[in-house]
Protein backbone atom coordinates (compact mmCIF):
# COMPACT_ATOMS: atom_id res chain seq x y z
CA UNK A 1 0.00 0.00 0.00
CA UNK A 2 2.46 2.51 1.19
CA UNK A 3 4.20 1.65 -2.12
CA UNK A 4 1.51 2.64 -4.44
CA UNK A 5 1.25 5.84 -2.44
CA UNK A 6 4.95 6.51 -2.41
CA UNK A 7 5.17 5.52 -6.40
CA UNK A 8 1.57 7.82 -7.13
CA UNK A 9 3.73 10.69 -5.09
CA UNK A 10 6.51 10.20 -7.44
CA UNK A 11 4.61 10.19 -10.29
CA UNK A 12 1.92 12.57 -9.90
CA UNK A 13 3.78 14.79 -8.00
CA UNK A 14 3.61 17.94 -10.30
CA UNK A 15 -0.10 17.49 -10.44
CA UNK A 16 -0.40 17.47 -6.59
CA UNK A 17 1.50 20.58 -6.92
CA UNK A 18 -1.40 22.02 -8.93
CA UNK A 19 -4.03 21.58 -7.38
CA UNK A 20 -2.87 22.39 -3.63
CA UNK A 21 -3.55 26.22 -3.96
CA UNK A 22 -6.78 24.97 -4.70
CA UNK A 23 -7.07 22.69 -1.46
CA UNK A 24 -5.73 25.56 0.49
CA UNK A 25 -7.97 28.19 -0.58
CA UNK A 26 -11.05 25.77 -0.10
CA UNK A 27 -9.76 25.38 3.47
CA UNK A 28 -9.71 28.74 4.12
CA UNK A 29 -12.64 29.97 2.63
CA UNK A 30 -14.78 26.70 3.21
CA UNK A 31 -13.70 24.42 5.37
CA UNK A 32 -12.50 27.56 8.39
CA UNK A 33 -16.07 28.60 8.50
CA UNK A 34 -17.08 25.20 8.52
CA UNK A 35 -15.03 25.05 12.04
CA UNK A 36 -16.78 28.58 12.94
CA UNK A 37 -20.22 26.85 13.62
CA UNK A 38 -19.07 25.76 16.96
CA UNK A 39 -20.37 29.10 17.58
CA UNK A 40 -23.97 28.37 17.56
CA UNK A 41 -23.02 25.86 20.15
CA UNK A 42 -21.41 28.61 22.20
CA UNK A 43 -21.63 32.38 23.65
CA UNK A 44 -19.25 33.84 21.09
CA UNK A 45 -17.56 36.96 22.91
CA UNK A 46 -15.00 38.41 19.95
CA UNK A 47 -12.11 39.43 22.60
CA UNK A 48 -12.35 35.46 23.87
CA UNK A 49 -12.17 34.22 20.01
CA UNK A 50 -13.81 31.26 19.01
CA UNK A 51 -12.03 28.81 20.84
CA UNK A 52 -11.77 30.88 24.09
CA UNK A 53 -15.87 31.89 24.67
CA UNK A 54 -17.92 29.47 26.41
CA UNK A 55 -19.93 26.44 25.29
CA UNK A 56 -23.49 26.75 25.90
CA UNK A 57 -24.83 23.70 23.95
CA UNK A 58 -28.08 24.08 22.04
CA UNK A 59 -29.52 27.02 24.21
CA UNK A 60 -29.42 29.25 20.77
CA UNK A 61 -31.18 26.09 19.20
CA UNK A 62 -33.92 26.22 22.13
CA UNK A 63 -34.22 29.72 21.90
CA UNK A 64 -34.55 29.62 18.16
CA UNK A 65 -37.64 27.63 18.79
CA UNK A 66 -38.79 29.81 20.90
CA UNK A 67 -38.67 32.24 19.02
CA UNK A 68 -41.15 34.55 18.79
CA UNK A 69 -40.86 35.19 14.78
CA UNK A 70 -39.82 31.51 14.59
CA UNK A 71 -43.14 30.34 12.92
CA UNK A 72 -43.40 33.31 11.31
CA UNK A 73 -39.95 33.17 9.07
CA UNK A 74 -40.49 29.02 8.42
CA UNK A 75 -43.78 30.08 7.71
CA UNK A 76 -42.60 32.69 5.13
CA UNK A 77 -39.26 30.78 4.06
CA UNK A 78 -41.48 27.53 3.09
CA UNK A 79 -44.42 29.50 1.52
CA UNK A 80 -41.73 31.35 -1.30
CA UNK A 81 -39.77 28.49 -1.41
CA UNK A 82 -43.84 26.57 -2.33
CA UNK A 83 -44.73 29.04 -4.81
CA UNK A 84 -41.73 29.71 -6.49
CA UNK A 85 -40.97 25.75 -7.73
CA UNK A 86 -45.01 25.35 -8.07
CA UNK A 87 -44.88 28.33 -10.69
CA UNK A 88 -41.34 28.65 -11.19
CA UNK A 89 -40.50 25.04 -11.94
CA UNK A 90 -42.92 24.26 -14.53
CA UNK A 91 -42.40 27.99 -16.69
CA UNK A 92 -38.65 26.95 -18.08
CA UNK A 93 -39.88 23.99 -19.85
CA UNK A 94 -42.95 25.25 -20.88
CA UNK A 95 -40.78 27.66 -22.88
CA UNK A 96 -38.62 25.20 -24.10
CA UNK A 97 -41.41 23.29 -25.22
CA UNK A 98 -43.06 26.02 -27.18
CA UNK A 99 -39.52 27.45 -28.64
CA UNK A 100 -38.88 23.93 -29.99
CA UNK A 101 -41.75 24.30 -31.41
CA UNK A 102 -41.23 27.27 -33.65
CA UNK A 103 -40.51 26.83 -37.61
CA UNK A 104 -38.52 29.33 -38.53
CA UNK A 105 -34.66 29.51 -37.56
CA UNK A 106 -34.17 33.17 -37.10
CA UNK A 107 -37.36 33.52 -35.21
CA UNK A 108 -36.21 31.09 -32.72
CA UNK A 109 -32.97 32.11 -32.37
CA UNK A 110 -34.14 35.93 -31.21
CA UNK A 111 -37.00 34.25 -29.03
CA UNK A 112 -33.69 32.58 -27.27
CA UNK A 113 -31.49 35.44 -27.12
CA UNK A 114 -33.84 37.96 -25.74
CA UNK A 115 -35.19 35.52 -23.05
CA UNK A 116 -31.59 35.17 -21.91
CA UNK A 117 -31.23 38.97 -21.52
CA UNK A 118 -32.75 39.44 -18.16
CA UNK A 119 -30.55 37.08 -16.49
CA UNK A 120 -27.41 39.15 -17.39
CA UNK A 121 -28.78 42.47 -15.22
CA UNK A 122 -28.49 42.92 -11.45
CA UNK A 123 -30.76 42.32 -9.23
CA UNK A 124 -29.92 45.53 -7.90
CA UNK A 125 -31.05 46.98 -10.96
CA UNK A 126 -33.77 44.98 -11.17
CA UNK A 127 -34.87 45.31 -7.89
CA UNK A 128 -34.98 49.20 -8.49
CA UNK A 129 -36.83 48.57 -11.79
CA UNK A 130 -39.24 46.49 -9.67
CA UNK A 131 -39.59 49.07 -7.35
CA UNK A 132 -40.40 51.91 -10.09
CA UNK A 133 -43.01 49.74 -11.96
CA UNK A 134 -45.05 49.68 -8.60
CA UNK A 135 -45.12 52.47 -6.77
CA UNK A 136 -48.39 53.98 -6.72
CA UNK A 137 -48.64 55.89 -10.07
CA UNK A 138 -46.48 53.01 -11.56
CA UNK A 139 -46.78 51.10 -15.28
CA UNK A 140 -48.16 48.07 -12.96
CA UNK A 141 -49.93 49.83 -10.22
CA UNK A 142 -52.45 50.86 -13.35
CA UNK A 143 -52.65 47.80 -14.99
CA UNK A 144 -53.50 46.29 -11.90
CA UNK A 145 -56.00 49.26 -11.49
CA UNK A 146 -57.39 49.01 -14.96
CA UNK A 147 -58.55 45.19 -13.48
CA UNK A 148 -60.25 46.43 -10.61
CA UNK A 149 -57.24 46.91 -7.62
CA UNK A 150 -56.35 49.43 -5.47
CA UNK A 151 -53.85 51.89 -6.65
CA UNK A 152 -51.31 52.07 -4.02
CA UNK A 153 -47.79 51.08 -3.31
CA UNK A 154 -47.96 47.88 -4.62
CA UNK A 155 -44.48 46.61 -2.51
CA UNK A 156 -45.22 47.85 0.81
CA UNK A 157 -48.92 45.54 0.50
CA UNK A 158 -48.84 42.09 2.23
CA UNK A 159 -50.61 40.87 -0.75
CA UNK A 160 -48.51 41.89 -3.70
CA UNK A 161 -45.08 40.78 -2.29
CA UNK A 162 -45.01 36.99 -2.89
CA UNK A 163 -46.41 37.69 -6.69
CA UNK A 164 -44.48 40.24 -7.61
CA UNK A 165 -41.50 38.58 -5.96
CA UNK A 166 -42.46 35.00 -8.09
CA UNK A 167 -43.54 36.85 -11.09
CA UNK A 168 -40.28 39.12 -11.52
CA UNK A 169 -38.71 35.75 -10.20
CA UNK A 170 -39.73 34.19 -13.38
CA UNK A 171 -39.41 37.26 -15.69
CA UNK A 172 -35.56 36.82 -15.01
CA UNK A 173 -34.73 33.28 -14.91
CA UNK A 174 -37.04 31.38 -17.41
CA UNK A 175 -35.30 31.88 -20.41
CA UNK A 176 -32.14 31.28 -18.28
CA UNK A 177 -33.38 27.78 -16.98
CA UNK A 178 -34.66 26.46 -20.80
CA UNK A 179 -31.21 26.31 -21.99
CA UNK A 180 -30.81 22.89 -20.21
CA UNK A 181 -34.19 21.58 -21.38
CA UNK A 182 -33.91 23.10 -24.96
CA UNK A 183 -30.10 21.22 -24.77
CA UNK A 184 -31.98 17.83 -23.59
CA UNK A 185 -34.44 17.86 -26.24
CA UNK A 186 -31.98 17.68 -29.09
CA UNK A 187 -31.28 14.23 -27.84
CA UNK A 188 -34.75 12.92 -28.27
CA UNK A 189 -34.64 10.40 -31.23
CA UNK A 190 -36.17 11.87 -34.19
CA UNK A 191 -37.60 8.91 -35.33
CA UNK A 192 -40.03 8.63 -32.72
CA UNK A 193 -41.47 11.84 -33.96
CA UNK A 194 -41.74 10.79 -37.74
CA UNK A 195 -43.88 7.37 -36.16
CA UNK A 196 -45.82 9.11 -34.15
CA UNK A 197 -46.55 11.48 -37.54
CA UNK A 198 -47.46 8.06 -39.42
CA UNK A 199 -49.97 7.00 -36.82
CA UNK A 200 -51.65 10.29 -36.82
CA UNK A 201 -50.73 12.21 -34.13
CA UNK A 202 -50.53 15.72 -34.10
CA UNK A 203 -47.92 18.48 -32.88
CA UNK A 204 -49.80 18.84 -29.15
CA UNK A 205 -50.02 15.04 -29.07
CA UNK A 206 -46.39 14.54 -29.47
CA UNK A 207 -45.49 17.29 -27.36
CA UNK A 208 -47.18 15.45 -24.80
CA UNK A 209 -46.25 12.37 -25.25
CA UNK A 210 -42.63 11.84 -27.12
CA UNK A 211 -41.35 15.34 -25.81
CA UNK A 212 -42.07 15.79 -22.22
CA UNK A 213 -41.38 12.06 -21.46
CA UNK A 214 -37.97 12.76 -23.21
CA UNK A 215 -37.12 15.62 -20.84
CA UNK A 216 -38.34 13.32 -17.87
CA UNK A 217 -34.64 12.82 -17.02
CA UNK A 218 -33.68 16.45 -17.11
CA UNK A 219 -36.46 17.32 -15.00
CA UNK A 220 -36.34 15.05 -12.55
CA UNK A 221 -32.11 16.05 -11.33
CA UNK A 222 -33.36 19.58 -12.04
CA UNK A 223 -36.02 19.32 -9.25
CA UNK A 224 -33.81 17.30 -6.80
CA UNK A 225 -31.78 20.24 -6.77
CA UNK A 226 -34.63 22.20 -6.28
CA UNK A 227 -35.05 20.52 -3.35
CA UNK A 228 -31.83 20.39 -2.31
CA UNK A 229 -32.06 24.34 -1.54
CA UNK A 230 -35.94 24.76 -0.83
CA UNK A 231 -34.82 27.05 2.31
CA UNK A 232 -32.34 28.69 -0.01
CA UNK A 233 -34.75 31.59 -1.41
CA UNK A 234 -33.48 34.25 -3.21
CA UNK A 235 -32.24 35.86 -0.16
CA UNK A 236 -30.87 39.26 -2.06
CA UNK A 237 -33.80 40.29 -3.99
CA UNK A 238 -35.66 39.59 -0.72
CA UNK A 239 -33.14 41.66 1.01
CA UNK A 240 -33.95 44.83 -2.09
CA UNK A 241 -37.39 44.47 -1.99
CA UNK A 242 -38.79 44.01 1.32
CA UNK A 243 -39.24 46.57 4.20
CA UNK A 244 -40.91 46.37 7.61
CA UNK A 245 -44.18 47.04 6.72
CA UNK A 246 -43.97 43.70 4.61
CA UNK A 247 -41.81 41.53 7.08
CA UNK A 248 -44.91 39.58 8.15
CA UNK A 249 -44.93 38.01 4.95
CA UNK A 250 -41.04 38.59 3.54
CA UNK A 251 -38.95 38.08 6.32
CA UNK A 252 -37.27 34.61 5.91
CA UNK A 253 -34.81 32.50 7.63
CA UNK A 254 -31.84 34.04 5.48
CA UNK A 255 -32.89 37.54 6.18
CA UNK A 256 -33.64 36.94 9.96
CA UNK A 257 -30.12 35.55 10.07
CA UNK A 258 -28.73 38.77 8.35
CA UNK A 259 -30.58 40.97 10.66
CA UNK A 260 -29.60 39.35 13.69
CA UNK A 261 -26.20 38.76 12.58
CA UNK A 262 -24.88 41.37 10.78
CA UNK A 263 -27.06 44.27 11.85
CA UNK A 264 -27.55 42.77 15.62
CA UNK A 265 -24.20 41.56 15.64
CA UNK A 266 -25.64 38.71 17.74
CA UNK A 267 -23.16 36.50 16.01
CA UNK A 268 -23.69 32.95 17.58
CA UNK A 269 -27.71 32.63 17.66
CA UNK A 270 -27.69 33.58 13.98
CA UNK A 271 -25.04 30.99 13.35
CA UNK A 272 -27.49 28.29 15.06
CA UNK A 273 -30.32 29.59 13.05
CA UNK A 274 -28.28 29.46 9.54
CA UNK A 275 -27.35 25.80 10.49
CA UNK A 276 -30.95 24.68 11.20
CA UNK A 277 -31.64 26.11 7.86
CA UNK A 278 -28.59 24.30 6.49
CA UNK A 279 -29.48 21.24 7.49
CA UNK A 280 -33.20 21.45 6.57
CA UNK A 281 -31.66 21.55 2.90
CA UNK A 282 -29.72 18.15 3.61
CA UNK A 283 -32.66 16.74 5.05
CA UNK A 284 -35.04 17.82 1.83
CA UNK A 285 -31.94 16.77 -1.00
CA UNK A 286 -31.41 13.54 0.18
CA UNK A 287 -35.09 12.75 0.93
CA UNK A 288 -35.82 13.82 -2.65
CA UNK A 289 -32.87 12.06 -3.68
CA UNK A 290 -34.29 9.02 -2.38
CA UNK A 291 -37.58 9.27 -3.17
CA UNK A 292 -36.81 9.90 -6.73
CA UNK A 293 -34.19 6.47 -6.56
CA UNK A 294 -37.11 4.17 -5.78
CA UNK A 295 -39.69 5.85 -8.06
CA UNK A 296 -37.84 6.08 -11.50
CA UNK A 297 -34.32 4.59 -10.86
CA UNK A 298 -32.32 7.90 -11.23
CA UNK A 299 -31.20 9.40 -8.49
CA UNK A 300 -28.61 12.58 -8.12
CA UNK A 301 -26.01 10.07 -6.16
CA UNK B 1 -35.39 11.47 -43.67
CA UNK B 2 -38.16 13.73 -42.99
CA UNK B 3 -41.45 12.90 -43.88
CA UNK B 4 -43.12 16.33 -45.15
CA UNK B 5 -45.57 15.33 -47.72
CA UNK B 6 -48.28 15.27 -44.73
CA UNK B 7 -50.33 18.02 -45.30
CA UNK B 8 -50.33 20.17 -42.71
CA UNK B 9 -53.73 20.56 -40.42
CA UNK B 10 -55.83 23.58 -40.02
CA UNK B 11 -54.87 22.68 -36.13
CA UNK B 12 -51.29 22.86 -36.84
CA UNK B 13 -52.06 26.29 -38.20
CA UNK B 14 -53.29 27.18 -35.35
CA UNK B 15 -50.73 26.43 -32.93
CA UNK B 16 -47.96 27.99 -35.15
CA UNK B 17 -50.37 31.15 -34.66
CA UNK B 18 -50.90 30.59 -30.97
CA UNK B 19 -46.90 30.08 -30.16
CA UNK B 20 -45.60 32.97 -32.58
CA UNK B 21 -47.98 35.27 -30.74
CA UNK B 22 -46.74 34.12 -27.26
CA UNK B 23 -43.54 34.39 -27.99
CA UNK B 24 -44.02 37.98 -29.05
CA UNK B 25 -45.67 38.83 -25.86
CA UNK B 26 -42.78 37.34 -24.37
CA UNK B 27 -39.90 39.60 -26.32
CA UNK B 28 -42.15 42.40 -25.63
CA UNK B 29 -42.87 41.67 -21.53
CA UNK B 30 -39.01 40.80 -21.73
CA UNK B 31 -37.57 43.40 -23.52
CA UNK B 32 -40.35 46.31 -22.66
CA UNK B 33 -38.40 47.56 -19.14
CA UNK B 34 -34.73 47.49 -20.48
CA UNK B 35 -35.89 49.99 -23.72
CA UNK B 36 -37.71 51.67 -21.25
CA UNK B 37 -34.43 52.53 -19.07
CA UNK B 38 -32.99 53.50 -22.39
CA UNK B 39 -35.61 56.08 -23.06
CA UNK B 40 -35.49 57.88 -19.53
CA UNK B 41 -31.80 57.80 -19.32
CA UNK B 42 -32.55 60.18 -22.23
CA UNK B 43 -35.34 61.92 -20.67
CA UNK B 44 -35.63 65.07 -18.59
CA UNK B 45 -36.20 64.14 -14.42
CA UNK B 46 -39.60 65.27 -14.43
CA UNK B 47 -40.86 63.06 -17.15
CA UNK B 48 -39.50 60.25 -15.28
CA UNK B 49 -41.15 61.33 -12.06
CA UNK B 50 -44.85 62.08 -13.93
CA UNK B 51 -44.04 58.85 -16.08
CA UNK B 52 -43.07 55.75 -13.96
CA UNK B 53 -42.18 53.02 -16.03
CA UNK B 54 -44.28 54.52 -18.73
CA UNK B 55 -41.93 55.48 -21.54
CA UNK B 56 -42.12 54.33 -24.98
CA UNK B 57 -39.76 57.17 -26.70
CA UNK B 58 -37.39 59.63 -24.49
CA UNK B 59 -39.72 62.73 -23.31
CA UNK B 60 -37.59 65.61 -23.67
CA UNK B 61 -34.89 64.43 -25.03
CA UNK B 62 -31.12 65.39 -23.50
CA UNK B 63 -27.89 63.56 -23.14
CA UNK B 64 -27.36 66.04 -20.02
CA UNK B 65 -27.71 62.66 -17.55
CA UNK B 66 -24.68 60.87 -19.23
CA UNK B 67 -22.52 63.72 -19.17
CA UNK B 68 -23.07 64.24 -15.13
CA UNK B 69 -23.03 60.49 -14.57
CA UNK B 70 -19.70 60.09 -16.31
CA UNK B 71 -18.45 63.22 -14.31
CA UNK B 72 -19.77 62.09 -10.77
CA UNK B 73 -17.09 60.95 -8.15
CA UNK B 74 -18.98 58.53 -6.80
CA UNK B 75 -19.76 56.73 -10.30
CA UNK B 76 -16.55 56.97 -11.27
CA UNK B 77 -15.26 55.16 -8.60
CA UNK B 78 -17.79 52.42 -9.17
CA UNK B 79 -17.01 52.03 -12.17
CA UNK B 80 -12.89 52.16 -11.35
CA UNK B 81 -13.38 49.93 -8.19
CA UNK B 82 -15.04 47.10 -10.19
CA UNK B 83 -12.88 47.25 -13.15
CA UNK B 84 -10.00 46.83 -10.71
CA UNK B 85 -11.88 43.93 -9.40
CA UNK B 86 -12.66 42.43 -12.86
CA UNK B 87 -8.89 42.70 -13.55
CA UNK B 88 -7.20 41.24 -10.85
CA UNK B 89 -9.98 38.54 -10.13
CA UNK B 90 -10.67 37.19 -13.82
CA UNK B 91 -6.70 35.93 -14.42
CA UNK B 92 -6.76 34.62 -10.65
CA UNK B 93 -9.98 32.44 -11.52
CA UNK B 94 -9.66 31.22 -15.23
CA UNK B 95 -6.30 29.80 -13.62
CA UNK B 96 -7.94 28.62 -10.27
CA UNK B 97 -10.36 26.87 -12.37
CA UNK B 98 -7.89 25.22 -15.21
CA UNK B 99 -5.79 23.84 -12.33
CA UNK B 100 -8.95 22.33 -10.61
CA UNK B 101 -10.19 21.39 -13.41
CA UNK B 102 -7.02 19.70 -14.96
CA UNK B 103 -6.37 17.51 -11.77
CA UNK B 104 -10.12 16.33 -11.96
CA UNK B 105 -9.91 15.56 -15.41
CA UNK B 106 -6.87 13.41 -14.63
CA UNK B 107 -6.40 9.61 -15.15
CA UNK B 108 -4.31 7.59 -12.41
CA UNK B 109 -4.17 9.64 -9.54
CA UNK B 110 -4.43 7.93 -6.23
CA UNK B 111 -6.12 10.74 -4.23
CA UNK B 112 -8.00 11.70 -6.59
CA UNK B 113 -11.45 10.83 -5.66
CA UNK B 114 -10.74 11.89 -2.12
CA UNK B 115 -9.62 15.13 -3.30
CA UNK B 116 -12.85 15.73 -5.31
CA UNK B 117 -14.99 14.60 -2.56
CA UNK B 118 -13.28 16.99 -0.33
CA UNK B 119 -13.91 19.95 -3.07
CA UNK B 120 -17.52 19.02 -3.99
CA UNK B 121 -18.88 18.34 -0.41
CA UNK B 122 -18.30 22.34 -0.56
CA UNK B 123 -21.24 22.65 -2.97
CA UNK B 124 -23.87 21.68 -0.76
CA UNK B 125 -22.63 22.60 2.52
CA UNK B 126 -21.25 25.69 4.06
CA UNK B 127 -20.10 27.78 7.12
CA UNK B 128 -23.09 29.98 6.75
CA UNK B 129 -23.56 33.75 6.18
CA UNK B 130 -22.18 34.51 9.94
CA UNK B 131 -18.91 32.21 10.37
CA UNK B 132 -17.68 33.52 6.60
CA UNK B 133 -18.08 36.52 7.41
CA UNK B 134 -15.98 36.33 10.94
CA UNK B 135 -13.69 34.43 9.07
CA UNK B 136 -13.04 37.48 6.11
CA UNK B 137 -13.13 40.17 8.76
CA UNK B 138 -10.04 37.93 10.59
CA UNK B 139 -8.67 37.91 7.81
CA UNK B 140 -7.95 41.36 7.09
CA UNK B 141 -10.34 41.13 4.00
CA UNK B 142 -12.23 44.03 5.09
CA UNK B 143 -12.76 47.85 3.84
CA UNK B 144 -10.13 47.00 0.89
CA UNK B 145 -10.82 45.72 -2.93
CA UNK B 146 -9.33 42.17 -1.93
CA UNK B 147 -12.43 41.58 -0.17
CA UNK B 148 -14.55 41.30 -3.43
CA UNK B 149 -11.53 39.85 -5.30
CA UNK B 150 -9.85 36.58 -2.89
CA UNK B 151 -13.49 34.94 -1.43
CA UNK B 152 -14.63 34.34 -5.16
CA UNK B 153 -11.41 32.77 -6.50
CA UNK B 154 -12.68 29.52 -7.63
CA UNK B 155 -16.19 27.59 -8.18
CA UNK B 156 -16.58 24.21 -8.54
CA UNK B 157 -19.08 23.96 -10.39
CA UNK B 158 -17.26 26.25 -12.67
CA UNK B 159 -14.17 23.93 -12.10
CA UNK B 160 -16.98 20.79 -13.35
CA UNK B 161 -17.74 22.36 -16.24
CA UNK B 162 -13.76 23.02 -16.97
CA UNK B 163 -13.15 19.32 -16.08
CA UNK B 164 -15.87 18.19 -18.55
CA UNK B 165 -14.02 19.99 -21.37
CA UNK B 166 -10.64 19.38 -20.47
CA UNK B 167 -11.95 15.51 -20.87
CA UNK B 168 -12.96 15.94 -24.33
CA UNK B 169 -9.43 16.95 -25.67
CA UNK B 170 -8.28 13.73 -27.40
CA UNK B 171 -5.84 11.85 -25.23
CA UNK B 172 -3.18 11.19 -28.68
CA UNK B 173 -2.50 14.90 -28.24
CA UNK B 174 -1.51 14.99 -24.10
CA UNK B 175 -0.01 11.35 -24.88
CA UNK B 176 2.52 12.62 -27.18
CA UNK B 177 3.17 16.11 -25.34
CA UNK B 178 3.91 13.96 -22.36
CA UNK B 179 6.19 11.34 -24.55
CA UNK B 180 7.78 14.38 -25.93
CA UNK B 181 8.50 15.31 -22.66
CA UNK B 182 6.23 17.94 -21.51
CA UNK B 183 5.33 19.03 -18.00
CA UNK B 184 1.81 18.78 -16.85
CA UNK B 185 2.48 22.96 -16.90
CA UNK B 186 3.47 22.69 -20.68
CA UNK B 187 0.17 20.58 -21.50
CA UNK B 188 -2.67 22.29 -19.43
CA UNK B 189 -1.36 26.14 -20.63
CA UNK B 190 0.07 25.42 -24.06
CA UNK B 191 -1.79 22.49 -25.42
CA UNK B 192 -5.33 21.53 -23.20
CA UNK B 193 -5.90 25.86 -22.81
CA UNK B 194 -5.85 26.91 -26.55
CA UNK B 195 -8.35 23.86 -27.26
CA UNK B 196 -10.89 25.12 -24.66
CA UNK B 197 -10.77 28.46 -25.61
CA UNK B 198 -14.84 28.42 -26.32
CA UNK B 199 -15.45 26.94 -22.70
CA UNK B 200 -13.30 29.51 -21.05
CA UNK B 201 -15.09 32.41 -22.91
CA UNK B 202 -17.91 30.99 -21.37
CA UNK B 203 -16.14 30.50 -17.70
CA UNK B 204 -15.01 33.80 -17.91
CA UNK B 205 -18.43 35.34 -19.02
CA UNK B 206 -19.88 33.47 -16.10
CA UNK B 207 -16.78 34.52 -13.52
CA UNK B 208 -17.01 38.42 -14.84
CA UNK B 209 -21.10 39.02 -15.10
CA UNK B 210 -21.39 37.25 -11.08
CA UNK B 211 -18.35 40.04 -10.33
CA UNK B 212 -19.99 42.87 -11.82
CA UNK B 213 -23.40 42.05 -10.90
CA UNK B 214 -22.78 41.82 -7.28
CA UNK B 215 -23.27 44.04 -4.28
CA UNK B 216 -24.01 41.81 -1.06
CA UNK B 217 -20.30 40.74 -0.46
CA UNK B 218 -19.59 44.56 -1.16
CA UNK B 219 -22.46 45.79 1.33
CA UNK B 220 -20.96 43.33 3.93
CA UNK B 221 -17.16 44.24 4.00
CA UNK B 222 -16.92 47.82 2.66
CA UNK B 223 -17.81 50.67 4.40
CA UNK B 224 -16.11 53.15 2.48
CA UNK B 225 -18.18 54.78 -0.35
CA UNK B 226 -15.18 55.89 -2.35
CA UNK B 227 -14.29 51.49 -2.51
CA UNK B 228 -17.77 50.65 -3.26
CA UNK B 229 -18.12 49.11 -6.62
CA UNK B 230 -21.08 50.24 -9.08
CA UNK B 231 -24.03 48.40 -8.46
CA UNK B 232 -23.84 49.62 -4.29
CA UNK B 233 -24.13 52.87 -5.56
CA UNK B 234 -26.85 51.71 -7.81
CA UNK B 235 -28.33 50.28 -5.07
CA UNK B 236 -28.58 53.39 -2.67
CA UNK B 237 -29.68 55.62 -4.96
CA UNK B 238 -32.44 53.09 -6.62
CA UNK B 239 -33.75 50.92 -3.31
CA UNK B 240 -32.37 53.02 -0.31
CA UNK B 241 -33.23 56.25 -2.03
CA UNK B 242 -30.08 57.63 -0.82
CA UNK B 243 -28.76 60.81 -1.95
CA UNK B 244 -25.63 59.81 -1.90
CA UNK B 245 -24.66 60.81 -5.80
CA UNK B 246 -26.28 64.57 -4.37
CA UNK B 247 -23.48 64.55 -1.42
CA UNK B 248 -20.47 64.57 -3.79
CA UNK B 249 -21.86 66.85 -6.30
CA UNK B 250 -20.19 70.37 -6.79
CA UNK B 251 -23.09 72.16 -8.00
CA UNK B 252 -26.22 70.85 -6.02
CA UNK B 253 -29.10 72.94 -8.07
CA UNK B 254 -27.87 71.16 -11.21
CA UNK B 255 -28.00 67.77 -9.67
CA UNK B 256 -31.10 68.06 -8.75
CA UNK B 257 -32.28 68.54 -12.16
CA UNK B 258 -30.91 65.33 -12.71
CA UNK B 259 -31.70 63.24 -9.89
CA UNK B 260 -34.06 60.63 -11.35
CA UNK B 261 -32.02 60.54 -15.37
CA UNK B 262 -29.06 60.24 -13.92
CA UNK B 263 -29.42 56.61 -12.26
CA UNK B 264 -31.21 55.47 -15.62
CA UNK B 265 -27.98 56.80 -17.34
CA UNK B 266 -25.77 54.97 -14.66
CA UNK B 267 -27.86 51.74 -15.38
CA UNK B 268 -27.57 51.51 -19.17
CA UNK B 269 -23.66 52.31 -18.51
CA UNK B 270 -23.42 49.84 -16.23
CA UNK B 271 -25.60 46.97 -18.09
CA UNK B 272 -25.00 47.61 -21.53
CA UNK B 273 -21.28 45.92 -21.93
CA UNK B 274 -22.84 42.39 -20.41
CA UNK B 275 -25.78 42.92 -22.83
CA UNK B 276 -23.28 43.20 -25.91
CA UNK B 277 -21.14 40.32 -24.89
CA UNK B 278 -23.42 37.59 -24.43
CA UNK B 279 -24.98 36.84 -27.38
CA UNK B 280 -21.74 36.52 -28.83
CA UNK B 281 -21.32 33.13 -26.31
CA UNK B 282 -24.85 32.27 -26.20
CA UNK B 283 -23.80 28.95 -28.21
CA UNK B 284 -21.98 27.85 -25.78
CA UNK B 285 -24.10 28.01 -22.93
CA UNK B 286 -25.31 25.15 -23.63
CA UNK B 287 -22.66 22.86 -22.98
CA UNK B 288 -21.67 24.90 -19.79
CA UNK B 289 -25.05 24.08 -18.03
CA UNK B 290 -26.12 21.05 -19.30
CA UNK B 291 -22.61 19.49 -17.29
CA UNK B 292 -23.29 21.92 -14.59
CA UNK B 293 -26.71 19.95 -13.81
CA UNK B 294 -25.97 16.66 -14.48
CA UNK B 295 -22.89 16.16 -12.57
CA UNK B 296 -24.36 18.66 -10.04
Amino acid sequence: MSKIIAKDFKRNKVKYLMILPVIIYIAIFSYKPMYGIIIAFKNYRPALGMAGSKWVGFEHFVRFFNDYYFWRILRNTASISALSIIFGFPAPVILALLINEIKNRYFKKTVQTISYMPYFISIVIISGLIKTFTQSDGLITDMAAALGGERKNLLASKNWFYPIYIISGIWQSVGWDSIIYLAALAGIDQEQYEAARVDGAGRIRQMLYITLPGLLPTITILFILRMGGILNVGFEKILLLYSSTTYEVADVISTYVYRIGVLDANFSYSTAIGLFNSLVNIVFLLTTNAVSKKINNSGLF
Amino acid sequence: MRIRYIKRSRGDFALDIIITLLMLGLIIVTFYPIWYVICASFSSSTAISTNPGKLLWPKNFGLGAYKKALEHPLIISGFRNILIVLAVALPLNIIMTLLCGYFMAAKNVFWKKYIIGYLMFTMFFGGGLIPTYLNQKSLGLYNNLWALIIPGALSIYNAIICKTAIEAVPESLTESAYMDGAGDFTVLFKIITPLIKPTLAVLLLYYGVGHWNSWFNASLYITKNELLPIQNILRAVLIANSNLLNEGAANKDTMDTYAETIKYAAIVISTVPVLCIYPFLQKYFVKGVMIGAVKG
